[in-house]
């Protein structure tokens, strides 16, 4: 068994890891480095300045209005999406009344997954083009909506300073809601058919059932949704690059997308934007170990 | 829901809330299909529309299908040559990914060597990071390896990011495997390479498949990577980045028509291939967030 070996895990592991190394592990730290430089632009001038740039950072009010906005996303995007995905998900795997108690989906459950999924398998860039375009003053389908039903001032959503962000995170939910549908469905599908039907005979409503069976159940599958969501919530880029690029008047800005002009929009500031990534790089990791820590309950097993 | 329930005899099944649910929840469910259904339904409609249609009334059918629409999107706008593009590099990088993929989980999952757990680790440890910190040093280490604008550069970095999750995914599922069967082998003779690639390879089956799919949607939907590590507007570009300089030449050009049929070709093939795989793409997306 042992004659043989090292070849195969040296030629198995090391262009891998060479790979690796090089395009993952060295610009992740090498992003550290920088952060302490006041490197600017393409030439080889840069100098270490400590931690001014986090200190400068901490005064700059359009990172601040990025991350505010992405604390909205936090707050909002992973709660909207969760709750339409168990609602939908419980609606499908649950909804109908065919049978004693009335534990199997309704009618169709295998079209709306497919249907609901779709949105997940498209490229972000092509759902934020689209939707640019729902949104669009004139020729959008949901002022042509408005107007149908006779409004005559229609307003011009991404345009709109009050309206662009809210917008965008509207999207981010449309976009994922699907998924979870499916996630949770799945997940559903693997309570046993039987704690549902007694509950049902002891005389709970649906709603109960939501919130004292299903819940606690799948609360696993949760958390790891809450997670997904919350890092999705913390980078939105494609979307208000795509859909606003931020505007108007950075009313929809994100951290991701200030991270990115710094670097290779507008201005070449690397060490600055590095210090930005950084910034992002330790919110990510406190975001996701809260989510593990507030989420944590006692798994349930059953057979 | 929250009114009080007179006990029911437990030989009768309760039925109170069927009828008036059924009708709720149906509501919903239609509701929320329509609103994945109809943007996409628009999209369609309208890359058939002229521009005099699009702007006039959103809501309106055709009134001839003007496919030439189509062609200015694939020929004018070179969205078939962008498509092109991202299919060649999105083959390479996946192939890359699978096999390299699976080569090092592989090693993780069944050989013992010094420093295994933390090479392993360190790895998978790719996973957590946010790719914006990487972006800066990353477009510096492209350019200096001379790959900076190229394919081959894209490839490698594609794979280089997707290998943490691949091997995370697939440590997990060589591990699952019998080793009887991997000694079996060796009895009869099989050397390592052999064992691995006529035995463990083609076992592993369902699990190379799952994380394709993930990987092969994560490549063919990149857009951060190729818009930093392709600059320009130069013809080599992914079909993402020709999409949205199509959508900003749009937006001075008037030419409604020609985005909603470019955006209509870039979806229609992932339409066609989602609806005949549907299951396995919904299960291999979900197994990938989950594990």
């Amino acid at each position: 068994m042992r004659h043989g070996r090292y070849p195969l895990i040296l030629s198995f592991l090391l262009p891998p890891l060479a790979l690796y190394g090089i395009f993952v592990l060295s610009p992740y730290l090498q992003a550290f480095q920088i952060s302490t430089t006041d490197w600017l632009g393409y030439s080889a001038q840069a100098d270490q300045v400590g931690l001014a740039n986090f200190r400068t950072l901490l005064h700059d009010g359009y990172v601040w209005n990025a991350l505010r906005n992405n604390a909205i996303l936090l707050a909002v995007v992973p709660v909207v999406t969760i709750a339409l995905g168990l609602f939908f998900a419980s609606m499908l795997t649950m909804g109908g009344r065919k049978g004693r108690a009335g534990v199997t989906g309704v009618r169709g459950t295998a079209l709306y997954r497919l249907v609901y999924f779709f949105p997940q398998v498209l490229s972000v860039v092509i759902i934020a083009l689209l939707w640019k375009e729902i949104y669009s003053p004139t020729s959008g389908l949901l002022n042509g909506a408005l107007r149908a039903i006779g409004l005559t001032s229609t307003p011009a959503w991404l345009g709109d300073p009050r309206f662009a962000f809210w917008c965008v995170l509207a999207v981010m939910v449309w976009s994922n809601v699907g998924f979870y549908v499916v996630l949770f469905g799945a997940a559903m599908q693997a309570i046993p058919r039987d704690i549902y039907e007694a509950v049902l005979l002891d005389g709970a409503s649906r709603a109960t059932m939501l919130r004292k069976i299903t819940i606690p159940l799948l609360w696993d599958t949760i958390q790891v949704a809450w997670i997904y969501l919350a890092i999705a919530a913390l980078d939105g880029f494609i979307l208000v690059q795509l859909m606003t690029n931020g505007g108007p008047n950075f009313s929809s800005d994100v951290i991701g997308l200030r991270m990115y002009d710094t670097s290779f929009g507008s201005e070449n500031k690397f060490g600055y934007a590095s210090a930005i990534g950084v910034a992002m790089f330790f919110l990510t990791l406190s975001v996701a170990v809260l989510a593990l820590r507030t989420a944590r309950r006692d798994r349930i097993e059953y057979s | 829901m929250t009114t009080v329930q007179t006990p029911v005899p437990a030989d009768r099944p309760p039925r109170r809330e069927s009828g008036v649910a059924n009708v709720f929840s149906h509501g919903f469910l239609l509701l929320w299909a329509a609103m994945t259904i109809l943007p996409l339904a628009w999209m369609l409609l309208s890359s058939l529309k002229s521009n005099g249609e699009i702007i006039a009334d959103p809501w309106g059918l055709p009134e001839a299908l003007r496919f030439d629409n189509w062609a200015r999107a694939w020929t004018t706008a070179h969205i078939g040559r962008f498509f092109v593009n991202s299919l060649v590099v999105v083959a390479g990088s996946l192939s890359l990914t699978m096999l390299l993929g699976a080569t090092a989980a592989y090693v993780f999952a069944r050989y013992e060597f010094r420093g295994r757990q933390a090479v392993y680790y360190l790895f998978v440890g790719g996973m957590m990071f946010p790719v914006f910190l990487a972006l800066v040093p990353l477009f510096f280490v492209v350019r200096s390896v001379g790959l900076l604008g190229t394919w081959p550069g894209l490839i490698l970095v594609y794979t280089a990011y997707s290998l943490p999750f691949t091997v995370f995914f697939l440590t997990a599922f060589f591990r699952t495997l019998p080793t009887s069967v991997a000694e079996a082998a060796m009895i009869d003779g099989c050397g390592h390479f052999r064992l691995f690639f006529r035995v463990m390879l083609p076992m592993a089956r369902p699990g190379l498949i799952s994380v394709g799919i993930f990987n092969f949607l994560s490549h063919w939907n990149q857009f951060l990577l190729p818009q930093v590590l392709i600059p320009g507007d130069g013809p080599d570009r992914m079909l993402a980045q020709g999409l949205s300089s199509l959508a900003v030449s749009q937006g001075y050009a008037g030419d409604y028509a020609q985005l909603f049929a470019g955006l209509t070709i870039a979806v229609l093939p992932v339409l066609v291939v989602y609806v005949a795989f549907q299951r396995q793409i919904q299960a291999g997306l979900t197994a990938g967030q989950l594990k």
